[in-house]
């Protein structure tokens, strides 16, 4: 058994390094197709982690809607765009320090206190088995408002979108 | 030595042997793919295909695979790099990972996920990167045509796919693909499904870009599409993960749509519901060929209005018509 854990414990932090390593590069690459790269990295680390947490659904729908969907619809704006070798700006130098620091000070403390507070259940009294039933049944019961709330979201969004195109036609 | 492998538990050597079995497997189904599809397209043509290397040819294809990792990779002016060579990797390995889910047989699979469709369907949608990637980082116009026209076809075309998909489930209340072949022990589910299966089966030729969608690698306008400028191995790349994406394909019409493993018992003891799965997935992948030699290239905007005005409207009503058949 002791192999197992080890295993498993190595790929977690595998995962953990992938997940930053994609970050990072999301942020710091100097060629815009490695930012999406990057982002497209840090999805699969984070599909990989739900993996290791032990929910395969929720890791399929990360690979299926943020690699399979947001992923090639930023590739395909990055291709538009532009050509393999540009360098989209020679030094990534910050404009607005004065904000930006505080914002992600501001980000940090409020992720910080959100997770402070929370009380995590440890995984051996874990409840759910976050089987396929079990995600249906929060979705359709207990969550069922919001769930309702982001089909009507996506319904504006595609409206929307059809009006933006037609207005451009004219 | 020794005992490194005894502390090992069994389970690592079995990944290991899968690992190897499944990449065995994926070269040997692209070479057995490739050998068919060159004798096939002379029949269909009234010629003999390849008959000077071995009996019949069928040495032309390990021969073929021998000469394209001899090649040397050229590399053209501007081409983005680390891109141009992460892209034909990123299209050969997720192909490996749905054979996990795949059941051959009742006991040949390797897990009975309870998400094993959506598993398949999001290792398939790795593709399209890699042929967008690929396409754009080589710097050439016809491969960016390739690529771009890859991506509006296969997002087009995952839609009528899950949804023709979804009627099954609907029926086995499973996404299991173990459930769905235990299901159809009495009957297969093309008889009460036909339509959903004439669906799944187009937009999965068109999903795999073969002829008669191959509009990302349509010759006569784009020299080869987005990969033009590979060469080598790693044009083989793409050219296993395409045929390796078929076989995959069809499996899963075989699992979906003509019971899996069913069959009249025959004389192989346990080996014979493998042996059917895979005569089934094989004679799918002929019809695919024949597809592809029989009809004529489609136009880029019939390609569009087919599935947009044609496909997914008729799978979705037939979606409702089986989400009312089975409530009633």
């Amino acid at each position: 058994m002791i192999v197992y854990q080890y295993v498993s414990e190595v790929f977690f932090f595998l995962l953990v390094v992938l997940t930053l390593f994609g970050g990072l590069l999301a942020v710091k690459a100097r060629v815009l197709m490695h930012s999406v790269l990057g982002l497209a990295v840090t999805f699969l680390g984070v599909a990989g982690l739900y993996l290791y947490l032990g929910s395969i659904f929720l890791s399929m729908m990360q690979i299926l809607i943020y690699l399979g969907a947001i992923g090639i619809v930023l590739v395909f704006g990055v291709m538009v765009g532009y050509t393999p070798r540009q360098v989209v700006e020679e030094k990534i130098r910050g404009e607005n320090v004065l904000l930006a620091v505080p914002t992600c000070l501001a980000g940090f403390a409020m992720l910080w206190i959100a997770i402070g507070r929370t009380e995590w259940a440890s995984a051996p009294e874990r409840i759910n088995d976050f089987a396929l039933k079990s995600v249906g049944k929060a979705l359709l019961y207990d969550f069922c408002l919001a769930f309702e709330l982001i089909s009507v979201l996506l319904l504006i969004a595609v409206v929307g979108a059809i009006i933006v195109v037609n207005s451009q036609e004219d | 030595m020794m005992t490194l492998l005894q502390q090992l538990p069994p389970e690592c050597i079995r990944i290991v042997i899968a690992a190897a079995v499944v990449i065995g497997f994926v070269f040997a189904n692209a070479t057995v793919m490739g050998y068919l599809e060159r004798k096939l397209a002379g029949r269909f043509q009234r010629r003999l295909g390849p008959m000077e290397v071995g009996f019949h040819g069928l040495l032309q294809m390990p021969v073929d695979g021998l000469k394209l990792i001899g090649k040397q990779l050229t590399e053209p002016n501007n081409v983005g790099g680390i891109v141009f060579y992460l892209s034909p990797l990123i299209a050969m390995t997720p192909v490996a990972l749905p054979f996990l889910v795949i059941p051959f047989s009742p006991h040949l699979q390797v897990i009975d996920l309870d998400v094993g469709l959506l598993f398949i369907i999001a290792m398939i949608s790795f593709n399209t990167i890699a042929v967008f990637l690929g396409g754009w980082s080589s710097n050439n116009n016809y491969s960016m045509l390739g690529a771009m026209r890859s991506v509006a076809q296969n997002i087009s075309y995952e839609i009528p796919i899950l949804l023709s998909v979804l009627s099954i489930v609907l029926i086995t209340n499973s996404f299991s693909l173990k459930t769905i072949v235990l299901e159809q022990s009495r009957f297969w589910f093309v008889l009460v499904q036909p339509v959903a299966f004439l669906i799944f089966f187009i937009a999965g030729i068109a999903e795999t870009n073969r002829a008669p969608f191959d509009l990302p690698e349509a010759e006569s306008e784009l020299t080869a599409g987005f990969h033009t400028e590979y060469s080598g191995i790693a044009f083989s790349m793409f050219m296993i993960a395409e045929y390796t994406y078929i076989f995959i394909n069809c499996a899963l019409a075989t699992v979906l749509f003509f019971g899996g493993w069913h069959g009249i018992p025959l004389p192989f003891g346990e080996y014979s519901s493998c042996i059917w799965f895979l005569m089934k997935t094989y004679l799918l992948m002929f019809v695919i060929v024949w597809c592809r030699w029989t009809f004529p290239r489609v136009r880029f905007d019939q390609l569009m209005n087919f599935s947009w005005k044609y496909l997914i409207p008729f799978s979705m009503v037939n979606l409702l018509l089986t989400a009312i058949v089975v409530k009633l």
